[in-house]
C-alpha cells in the first residue's frame, strides 16, 4: 500500500455499471516526508475519505476487493484515512 | 486508475478469438489538467467512448472485471467517460 495524499474528485455519468455509486478521487502519492511523488492516479474510495486528507491505497485488483460480491473494474482503491504518521 | 484522452482507433483482424467484436483505442494518458504524460496505450472500449474524449482507464488484471471482458486477454479497458475533473486549489 501507498501513502497519498486526495487532491480533486472526478465525475463520469456514462460508466461500467459496477462502477455505479462509487467514489472516484484522485491521489498524488507522498513520500514519507509529505512531499509529492510520481504521477497522480484515481482510485475508487472506500473509507469515506474527502479532498485534502492523507489517506493509504492499494493498487491491483486487490482495490476491488471491498465492494465484493460485486466485482467493480478498478485497479487503485482507498483503504483506510490516515490520522497521523511517524518514522523512526 | 488513470485519466486519458482518447486518440484513435485499432483495426485488426486476425487476434486472439475472445477480442473478436472488441473496440480496441488509442489512448494518451495525462494528468487532471490535461498534460499528455507517458507513453500511448490500446484499451479496450466498454462504454462507446470516441475519439477526443476523455476517459477513465483500468489496467493490469483488473480491467477483466469490466463489463464483457470476462476471461479475455486484455490489460487495459475503458470503464468511463470523464464529464468533469475538478482539482483543489493547493494541488
Amino acid at each position: 500500500m501507498q501513502i497519498a495524499r486526495v487532491v480533486g474528485d472526478v465525475v463520469a455519468t456514462r460508466k461500467d455499471e459496477n462502477l455505479a455509486g462509487l467514489k472516484l478521487l484522485i491521489l498524488q502519492p507522498l513520500t514519507p516526508s509529505g512531499e509529492a511523488m510520481g504521477r497522480t492516479l484515481i482510485a475508487v474510495d472506500s473509507a469515506g475519505a474527502g479532498v485534502g486528507e492523507t489517506v493509504f491505497f492499494v493498487r491491483g485488483k486487490e482495490a476491488s476487493f471491498p465492494f465484493y460480491p460485486v466485482e467493480a473494474p478498478v485497479d487503485a482503491g482507498i483503504v483506510g484515512i490516515i490520522d497521523h504518521w511517524d518514522l523512526g | 486508475m488513470l485519466l486519458a484522452k482518447i486518440v484513435g482507433t485499432v483495426v485488426a483482424t486476425r487476434k486472439d478469438p475472445r477480442l473478436v467484436s472488441s473496440k480496441l483505442l488509442i489512448a494518451r494518458p495525462m494528468d487532471p489538467r490535461g498534460k499528455p504524460e507517458g507513453g500511448y496505450l490500446v484499451a479496450v472500449d466498454t462504454v462507446d467512448a470516441g475519439v477526443g474524449e476523455t476517459v477513465l482507464i483500468v489496467s493490469g488484471s483488473s480491467a477483466r472485471m469490466a463489463s464483457g471482458l470476462k476471461d479475455c486477454p486484455v490489460d487495459a479497458a475503458v470503464v468511463g467517460i470523464i464529464d468533469n475533473v475538478e482539482l483543489s486549489e493547493t494541488s
